[in-house]
């Protein structure tokens, strides 16, 4: 079985908190090698504490035995730390389809360490610009909270890191 | 995004790395549990969600510092058992993070003075030459610079707020200040890293409080020994209730 194979059976893995997105496409598996007749899999965390990291793990472990592959190890690595932009494209539409506005750059100007400008992003319900932002924390340690100044809705945005 | 840029901290002996892992771990490990202590108590929901997560943040910041520890200490214990299974004096977290909560703006007040330093450090053990501290300097960043920026956000919006806000602000800076010298004691461990942690943290501080309306203390009598195992009385309180499972029913598992 090579490793692009195992990639596959890694779509079926959904991140248990966002559970439209499956691991690949969130970015987490960085690896997945044979080495001495062993099947090793890198996975690094999104949030140092996210609790949803031990579940991945342990579920992408049972997949590939599923398959057929007992010699696996599924390793945490944490460098290069996670980023937002090793989301993939269909991740970003899939994730706006799920009323959670995707992750966009962070935007120029307001004093550093406080008071930084809200990210350039509208409104899932109703398109409105300039959303307000309630609060950096939110359901999980990946979102933050807005609420539209239109149509009041409330809505979450996956944060930038 | 204007952070200065950080030139970096050395490399260190193995004896120095134990001493930072601890250090950084324990430190993150009781911040995090004195903010769940608030769990279901925040005065707001938006702020329930951000106390647990960043107490969240904290914990597992706590975690890759204590699996480091355990490695580097190869005596079978692992991070589990340092943070369940030692004495208050055996723990080097800072003293400003073992404080109680108090009111609100106490609480908030000592996750600004911590959150400003622990940013400005984390740059530099990042961009630092250890490998070992620098990847989980880098995890961590990313996180505290959102803790930072809600820190900073309450600390102008309470000390710039109403005359009882104010006040109580003043009173969490007169009580917590003495224990701002010794996060510098730690980072001194770096000594090219050092000086500018402390002059970023002041800057910082500085700007933040002008905006709050608050005046920053002169320097004054400083408490110290946290990074030694000497502690405020607080501590031993809070591992009393941090460490029951674990002491009262020894390995159990979730």
């Amino acid at each position: 079985m090579s490793a692009d194979a195992v990639r596959v059976w890694l779509e079926d893995v959904m991140d248990p908190e966002i559970p439209v997105l499956n691991v690949n496409e969130l970015g987490v598996v960085r690896d997945i090698v044979w080495s001495e007749g062993r099947l090793r899999v890198d996975v690094t965390p999104t949030y140092s504490g996210c609790p949803a990291a031990r579940v991945i793990e342990a579920a992408i472990e049972a997949r590939i035995r599923e398959g057929g592959i007992d010699e696996v190890e599924v390793r945490r690595v944490l460098t290069p730390p996670w980023s937002s932009t090793w989301m993939r494209p269909e991740a970003r539409e899939k994730l706006r389809a799920y009323r959670i506005v995707p992750p966009e750059p962070d935007r120029a100007g307001g004093t550093f360490p406080w008071s930084r400008p809200a990210p350039r992003i509208e409104c899932p319900a109703c398109g409105a610009p300039e959303p307000e932002r309630v609060s950096e924390f939110g359901s999980t340690p990946c979102k933050a909270q807005y609420r539209c100044t239109r149509c009041l809705e409330p809505f979450e945005y996956f944060k930038c890191i | 995004m204007t952070a200065p840029a950080a030139s970096g901290a050395g490399v260190l002996t193995d004896g120095e790395r134990l001493s930072l892992a601890l250090r950084m771990g324990d430190s993150a490990l009781v911040l995090g549990h004195r903010l769940s202590e608030l769990s279901g108590h925040a005065p707001v929901l938006e702020e329930e969600l951000a106390t647990a997560n960043v107490a969240l943040d904290l914990v597992g910041q706590a975690d890759l510092w204590l699996r480091l520890a355990a490695t580097l200490l190869d005596d079978g214990r692992d991070a589990d058992a340092l943070a369940y299974l030692r004495d208050g004096p055996q723990f080097r977290n800072l003293l400003l993070v073992e404080q109680p909560n108090g009111d609100y703006g106490h609480t908030l007040m000592r996750q600004f003075l911590f959150d400003c330093w622990h940013f400005y450090f984390l740059a530099e053990l990042e961009s630092g030459a250890d490998a070992a501290c620098a990847e989980i300097a880098a995890k961590g960043a990313k996180e505290v610079r959102y803790h930072l920026e809600r820190s900073s956000d309450w600390v102008i919006r309470l000390g710039d707020g109403t005359d009882e806000s104010r006040v109580r602000m003043l009173t969490a800076v007169e009580r917590l200040w003495p224990y701002t010298a010794e996060m510098f004691d730690l980072s001194a461990m770096f000594p090219a890293a050092a000086e500018r942690v402390s002059q970023n943290w002041r800057a910082s501080v500085a700007a933040v409080f002008a905006e709050a309306t608050l005046d920053v203390p002169e320097a004054g009598w400083a408490q110290r020994g946290g990074l030694d195992g000497r502690h405020t009385e607080h501590l031993g309180r809070m591992l009393a209730e941090m460490q029951f499972l674990q002491r009262a029913y020894p390995g159990a598992q979730w």
